[in-house]
């Protein structure tokens, strides 16, 4: 049978495999399959520029349609697979159609996770991973209306940011001590907490959400202490869960991701993973990780194109993060967790620009930069090299950031 | 349609028609140029959108903004003309441009 690799999932890794598969020298067919009826689109802005308008949904394209046409990549969008028969090498679609592969791709991503509240299935209540979902959001905003976003991690700040933005009141709603506790240091919380806060939003931490009400529209969201607070709008933003289902029920080894190898192989040797859904280990960190990003699912996604075309090589890369907020850009390189040293470069009690550098027994593992592009660039140039920084000098504001690299 | 000249680090050169308005990492995404790839999607949170603008064509872009400059400050192998491609708007001015990239964009 003649080569065919097909890719499930038609997003970030999708995008950047098609591409490095024809560049390795990939002769064969290609196919991508994905249930969203969109070609691969860019994630990020949906809760950014494109939440408020400023992107178009043509400028979310990834690639342009032309790219696939002139790659000889065919697109089967709007399209779910629901099962991989490894044995005959095929997969099942939806309508029952088998499609045989000699070479499988899961890039299957990443799924919102829900929580049964009372009262979320009324209108105006949504979650945000597609652009079917933010699409659907436009409905339910405009200047003065109020909106109501479960969940205090990046999403849901990003999405705070652009509500305010055209001019709506927004309350976020976060069960831990302060918000992004899960991913920054108290000093990075405390200062979005006071910018959000500055730009009008009302956050309520270590609060409890009780029921969505309202008739068949959202009306309110009613807290653990009995208060409600009116809603247009309600964003709920409490994390994502891999989306794992169709490797498992193939039998191939899922740990929190689908687990793979440093090539992206998973243990059947003619299937991959890569992106969101993959569970890997990482040699900058020593320990494996599954990954929500842009960069992890592009960067990974090569290596699973290098392991198909016969050229492997091993997955080596810095994770690094954005978040756009009002006018603040956070890059984050490295990761933070397992610190126990934080050293802040700049004012991060009064200003709108620092940099927090994360040590660990001593050795820099991870910088959240705000509106300090060189010291994102410098950290993760260091990271990738292996090395580590002053922490003495890097809080030394006098000191240029690039003599605080050893 | 301007004519954009991608120049690889080891002189293999790619011609890509582009559409004005949209950027030089674009182009070069949209038609699987592999040395620039725009993992910020144009966003300029990443610079992983390196290039060199050839000297001859300095005066045909726009110059670069504080954020985009100071990336560029701690980029791998920064030239004088060095660019964030995402940053750089294909006009009808540019017909012919030749872009040169980095070995690579770590
Ligand atoms: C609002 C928002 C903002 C974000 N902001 C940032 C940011 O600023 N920076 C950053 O680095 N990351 C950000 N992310 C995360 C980033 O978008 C993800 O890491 C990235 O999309 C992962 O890409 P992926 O290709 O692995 O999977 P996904 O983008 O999750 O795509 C997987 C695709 O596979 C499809 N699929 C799943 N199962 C099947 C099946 N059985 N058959 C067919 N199709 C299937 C899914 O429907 C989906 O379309 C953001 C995400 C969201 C939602
Ligand atoms: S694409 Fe990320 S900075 Fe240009």
């Amino acid at each position: 049978m003649s080569e065919h690799c097909i890719v499930i999932g038609a997003s970030h890794a999708a995008a950047q495999l098609v591409s490095s598969l024809r560049q390795e020298g990939w002769e064969g067919k290609i196919s991508i399959v994905g249930d969203e009826p969109y070609l691969p689109y860019h994630r990020p802005p949906l809760s950014k520029a494109f939440f408020v308008g400023e992107k178009t949904e043509e400028d979310l394209l990834i690639r342009s349609a032309d790219f696939y046409t002139k790659n000889k990549v065919d697109l089967l969008l709007g399209s779910r697979v629901t099962r991989i028969d490894r044995d005959a090498k095929k997969i099942i679609l939806e309508d029952d159609v088998e499609v045989p592969y000699t070479k499988l791709v899961l890039t299957t991503g990443a799924r919102v996770r829900k929580i049964p509240f009372v009262g979320s299935e009324l209108a105006g209540v949504f979650y945000m991973r597609d652009l079917n979902d933010v699409k659907q959001t436009h409905k339910f905003t405009g200047p003065g209306k109020s909106a109501v976003i479960i969940g205090g991690g990046y999403i849901g700040l990003e999405t705070a940011a652009s509500l305010r933005k055209i001019g709506m009141n927004v309350t976020v709603i976060e069960a831990m001590s302060r918000v992004l506790q899960r991913v920054t240091a108290p000093e990075v919380s405390a200062f979005y907490t006071r910018i959000h806060t500055e730009e009008g939003v009302d956050i309520r931490t270590e609060a409890g959400v009780d029921a969505i009400t309202g008739e068949q529209h959202v009306e309110g969201v009613r807290l653990a202490d009995g208060s409600t607070i009116p809603a247009d709008l309600v964003i709920i933003g409490v994390g994502v869960l891999p989306n794992v289902e169709l490797a498992e029920t193939a039998g191939l080894t899922v740990d929190n991701g689908i687990v793979v190898d440093e090539f992206a192989t998973t243990n059947d040797s003619d299937i991959f993973a890569a992106g969101d859904c993959s569970n890997h280990y990482n040699p900058i960190y020593k320990r494996q990780l599954r990954l929500e990003s842009v960069q992890n699912a592009t960067d990974q996604a090569k290596i699973a194109a290098k392991a198909i075309c016969g050229k492997p090589e091993v997955y080596r890369a810095l994770p690094w993060f954005w978040s756009d907020q009002y006018d603040l850009k956070l890059q984050i390189a490295g990761l933070s967790q397992g610190f126990d040293q934080v050293v802040i470069r700049g004012d991060s009690e009064q200003g709108r620009s620092f940099a927090a550098f994360y040590f660990s027994e001593g050795n820099l593992i991870a910088v959240d930069a705000i509106n300090r592009p060189k010291e994102f660039m410098m950290c993760k140039r260091a990271l990738t090299a292996g090395q580590s920084a002053d922490p003495l000098k890097l809080a030394d504001e006098s000191i240029e950031i690039k003599d605080a690299f050893n | 349609m301007p004519l954009i000249i991608y120049k690889s680090h080891d002189g293999n050169t790619q011609e890509v028609h582009a559409e004005t308005g949209t950027s030089i990492m674009q182009a070069a995404v949209d038609n699987g140029i592999d040395g620039i790839l725009g993992e910020c999607g144009g966003c300029c949170s990443c610079a992983t959108c390196h290039c060199y603008i050839d000297p001859a064509w300095v005066s045909k872009v726009s110059p670069a903004d504080s954020t985009e400059t100071d990336m560029l400050d701690c980029v791998l192998e920064p030239q004088e003309t060095s660019r964030l491609s995402c940053q750089v708007i294909i006009t009808d001015e540019m017909d012919g441009i030749i872009i040169a990239m980095p070995e690579s964009q770590y």
